[in-house]
């Protein structure tokens, strides 16, 4: 050849492999910090009650001094405030998470058996708005400005500005409840009818009939953030000159868009899901509430009245634990996609 | 042409000012959407500030009531009565100054913490300026309301309380937006000599990060704003806002709890979500507006 | 895929005919290209010159029918005898890539960011010959990047962990996957070193000894133009101005926006070069407000007028020698 050979550090496999084995050890770093500030949050905002906290979080419960001595032991609360910290990450990790006031049950307990209707929800709502959103915004940045995407672009915006609580009192009392001659579809609350064996078939179906609304609600109230930015990073990869390249090595335009443009597109949706799966998890909250579904939300809820201090507690870290965990997962997911992040 | 004056440079400063406005403002005027939302913005603003003249404050007081339970429109009580058989129209109209001042004040915290936090990140170099940024992305990690019921139900109920906890679980997102426009002003060349000129870096930040931070920090503002109504309206629900106060949350909380879907009082359900529904779309759009029209990559061309 | 017709190779490779591109914008009709001719024969290297905005991209696009949807097209656009602007899809697809083939301009974004370099240039050869083995795909890969002057191995690497003279070399080597009879290269040197852009240029002209491709080059710096090209256009506001070989188009301008393209660069050896009157008075033309006669009229040093009142034809002075001036052969 007539040319010199240009040279510049060779990419082997070996070194795709660390640079992306970097990448995973730095976010996984990074999400073990979050953890650890959730913990340090945690173990603060109820120190910070007025009076003994001894009284409080153990209030109508002992009738005798030893007991609350022995509660005062076992809590940490009469230790230095360093070694309470010790003694609250222990007990943490060991699941030992403190009494319901309410229920007068542990709160892990509580948590575990509130665990299952909480994940069903959510992940059903995730999967649903993550396709359900993209495809839109998708469609929405091919017909730029048709009629398709100015009416979605204007019903997702209205579904945005939404409480997402409020959607559901509507969707209650317009199809559960009915509107005047039609009849209600859907049960107006709760996860199981009475007369049914939840882990029958028919129970399993019955379920899912409770659950229909309540998914609905969360799904219509979080496809709008996926619709939007899907739409917009469409629109800008679509203006991307390496699309013409592909159009003059011969692909059709239906090809190109869809193996190059929305392809890229995606990257920035996989960015919105972390983010998102703080939203839902919020949403959970006021959805199960409006519901009267039996998962942690409503256990959230319901522990404002009192307050029920330890519930509050073990409901915010193990919420905030699967945000941190979710968002690990989606940064993981998007470190294959894009290479660019890795080097 | 006309006659040779010499301006101070006081002087032309304020009509570049002026015309650069003017400019924005001509902007702004052609984006459809963002002027429907302004209209729609002045108006609720207009209601929250002349409500004392549009409904009588006594038809908040419960012991006062005169209507009828949960009664329907009517053309003495337009929409109807709620379970108190107060007037739903006044609670209304007297409500949109609370969601209004809580959302605003709530926006004011957020956005003090927030600017403060993004201009020191984004400004400074080295390991506190790097942690601030570490606390500000760990926040953001949170889930809000979790975090926002666990605070309130340690701080108590008011309004005050309110609006500190969303200000205080809101802050992270403004603080990245500042931040990343501090560092790309933090390139730029006329700061550079002003360092060689020897300005001193509250000077610096001061006189010319800020003023050209300004701009993105009004549009998000906007959009925090309808944020924090809806944040509002969400603690307001979940019953932990001012047991006296009425506020569109509050209402839909009564609502809730009376059973009104199951009564088919749609009376009670339906006003207070359209208008939290209609002011944070009006705070969206000019949000959205100002956002296009100040940062230019955004406009398309038509 | 064979190419569509099997032709003498008399044919001329390109055949553009009275070519004309408008936009359409807000304000009114833009035209970017009016009246334009060109030809290139098998094994010839033409240069398109001119400033930014003369035109020369679009012309560029029209070749394989790329330019925007908005755009409103008149003439011909022949490529191996096909009249690319009216060619059912089915036609131009064959074209596209295999009868002639583009490399852009901007290397690093007309190449896809999450594709490795392997793969992109894989992509057009799979498209044009589905029958090939991976393995057949994956050797002709490697010779295409060897015959630029890369590494085999290089084609793991995605485009962000190439330098730009290393991404230029990829999109001559993704031009040539195919075969093409006919590469136009826009720009090629741009955004490049000296001393990357001679090597580019190198490369460039031993593919056509080698391969006997037709080649277009299209930039806006004479030089670069000079030292490969066997023929030279020079477009000034939409319009070819001035053709010729390259050796007359650099030493010998007639049309006196030529001669100021030429004049900006000086001539090694020739003192006196560095002397005389250089560069242009006055800013590019607005293509939507362009004067009545001579669209040079504005900035020409020689403008008299006669030459406000029509624009000047391209008249033929010599064999293969043209240009639009009415003052050409005054002295």
């Amino acid at each position: 050849m007539t040319t010199t050979l240009v040279t510049a550090p060779t990419t082997s496999p070996v070194g795709r492999h660390r640079s992306y084995g970097r990448y995973l050890a730095g976010k996984i770093l990074g999400a073990v910090a979050s953890l650890f500030f959730v913990l340090v949050v945690n173990f603060f905002l109820f120190r910070v009650l007025p009076g003994d906290p001894a009284r409080t979080l153990g209030r109508g419960r002992f009738s005798s001094a030893a007991q609350l001595a022995e509660f005062r032991h076992t809590y940490g609360l009469d230790e230095s405030l360093p070694r309470q910290f010790v003694t609250f990450l222990h007990n943490t990790f060991t699941g030992q998470l403190g009494i319901s006031l309410r229920y007068r049950v542990p709160v892990g307990d509580l948590i575990w058996e509130r665990l299952w209707p909480t994940v069903m929800l959510v992940g059903t709502s995730t999967i649903l708005a993550t396709l359900i959103g993209v495809y839109i915004g998708m469609l929405g940045a091919w017909n730029r400005g048709g009629p398709f995407d100015r009416v979605s672009t204007g019903v997702t915006l209205t579904l945005y500005s939404m409480p997402e609580w409020w959607l559901g009192l509507l969707l209650i009392a317009g199809l559960a409840v009915g509107i005047g001659p039609l009849p209600g579809l859907f049960p107006t609350g709760g996860l199981h009818s009475t007369d049914v064996d939840p882990s029958s078939l028919k129970g399993v179906l019955d379920t899912a009939w409770h659950l229909t609304l309540p998914v609905i609600t969360l799904t219509l109230a979080y496809l709008a953030d996926y619709s939007l930015v899907m739409r917009s990073s469409l629109l800008d990869e679509l203006g991307e000159d390496y699309l013409l390249t592909a159009r003059a090595k011969g692909l059709r335009d239906i090809a190109v868009r869809r193996h190059h443009a929305v392809r890229n597109a995606l990257l920035p949706t996989t960015t919105i899901t972390a983010i998102n799966i703080g939203f839902v998890v919020s949403g959970a909250i006021t959805i199960e509430t409006v519901f009267s579904i039996p998962g942690l939300g409503l256990l959230s809820s319901e522990a404002l009245s009192i307050p029920d201090y330890w519930v509050l507690q073990g409901a915010f870290l193990v919420a905030s634990g699967a945000v941190i965990v979710a968002n690990l997962g989606a940064n993981l997911l998007y470190g294959l996609l894009d290479p660019r992040v890795r080097t | 042409m006309t006659s040779t004056q010499t301006l101070t440079p006081a002087q032309v400063a304020r009509r570049r000012r002026t015309a650069s406005m003017k400019a924005t403002w001509r902007l702004l005027r052609a984006n459809r959407s963002g002027m429907v939302g302004l209209v729609l913005l002045v108006a609720f603003i207009l209601v929250a500030l002349l409500a004392p003249v549009l409904a009588d404050s006594q038809g908040l007081e419960v012991t006062r009531a005169t209507g009828g339970v949960l009664e329907p429109p009517s053309l003495h009580y337009p929409l109807g009565t709620d379970d108190n058989g107060r007037s739903i129209l006044t609670l209304l109209i007297w409500g949109s100054r609370i969601s209004l001042f809580v959302g605003l004040s709530a926006t004011v915290i957020s956005m003090v913490i927030g600017t403060f936090m993004g201009l020191m990140s984004g400004f400074f170099e080295g390991r506190s300026a790097a942690l601030l940024f570490r606390v500000t992305e760990w926040f953001l990690v949170i889930p809000f309301l979790p975090l926002a019921i666990v605070l309130a139900s340690v701080l108590g109920r008011s309004l005050l309380n309110i609006a500190i906890v969303i200000g205080v679980t809101s802050w992270p997102g403004t603080a990245l937006l500042i931040r990343s426009q501090t560092l790309s002003v933090k390139e730029r060349p006329y700061l550079e000599r002003a360092r060689v000129l020897g300005a001193g870096r509250w000077h610096q930040m001061t006189r010319h990060v800020l003023p050209n931070v300004m701009p993105m920090v009004f549009a998000n503002t906007t959009l925090t704003v309808a944020i924090a109504i809806l944040s509002e309206t969400t603690l307001s629900f979940l019953g932990l806002g001012d047991p006296t106060r009425v506020s569109w949350g509050s209402m839909l909380e009564d609502a809730f709890s009376v059973g009104a879907m199951t009564t088919g009082a749609w009376w009670f359900i339906v006003p207070p979500g359209v208008c939290v529904v209609l002011v944070v779309l009006a705070f969206t759009l000019v949000g959205q507006a100002l956002e296009e029209v100040l940062n230019p990559r955004l406009r398309r061309s038509s | 895929m064979s190419p569509v017709m099997t032709q003498p190779t008399t044919e001329p490779l390109l055949d553009i005919r009275d070519l004309s591109v408008s936009y359409r914008t807000s304000e009114g009709m833009l035209p970017a290209v009016r009246g334009v001719d060109l030809r290139v024969s098998p094994g010839e290297v033409v240069g398109v010159a001119g400033e930014s905005g003369c035109g020369k991209s679009t012309l560029a696009s029209t070749v394989l029918r790329l330019q925007p949807q908005d755009a409103e097209v008149t003439g011909r656009v022949e490529v191996s005898g096909t009249d690319v602007l009216t060619a059912r899809w089915g036609d131009l697809r064959v074209l596209r890539w295999a009868e002639a083939s583009i490399v852009f301009q901007g290397a690093l974004h007309s190449l896809n960011p999450v594709h490795r370099v392997g793969e992109q240039i894989a992509e057009p050869i799979r498209l044009h010959e589905p029958e090939l083995a991976e393995a057949v795909v994956a050797g002709r890969v490697g010779a295409l990047l060897e015959q630029v002057g890369l590494p085999r191995e290089r084609e793991r690497a995605y485009p962000h962990q190439l330098s730009g003279g290393q991404r230029q070399r990829v999109m001559i080597a993704m031009a040539l996957a195919c075969r093409p009879r006919l590469v136009v290269a826009d720009e090629p040197t741009t955004a490049l070193d000296v001393m990357v852009q001679a090597q580019i240029l190198e490369l460039l002209s031993g593919l056509v000894r080698e391969l006997g491709v037709g080649l277009v080059i299209i930039s806006h710096d004479l030089s670069v133009l000079a030292g490969i090209c066997d023929r030279v256009a020079v477009m000034y506001a939409g319009r070819v101005v001035e053709t010729g070989t390259s050796e007359q188009v650099f030493t010998a301008p007639v049309h006196p926006y030529a001669r100021a393209l030429s004049g900006a660069f000086t001539r090694i050896g020739d003192p006196a070069s560095r002397y005389a009157p250089a560069g242009l008075a006055g800013d590019p033309p607005d293509l939507r407000d362009l004067p009545a006669g001579c669209s040079f009229a504005p900035r020409c040093p020689r403008v008299v007028d006669a030459c406000r009142s029509a624009e000047p034809a391209l008249l033929e002075l010599a064999e293969g020698r043209r240009a639009a001036c009415i003052r050409v052969g005054e002295p």
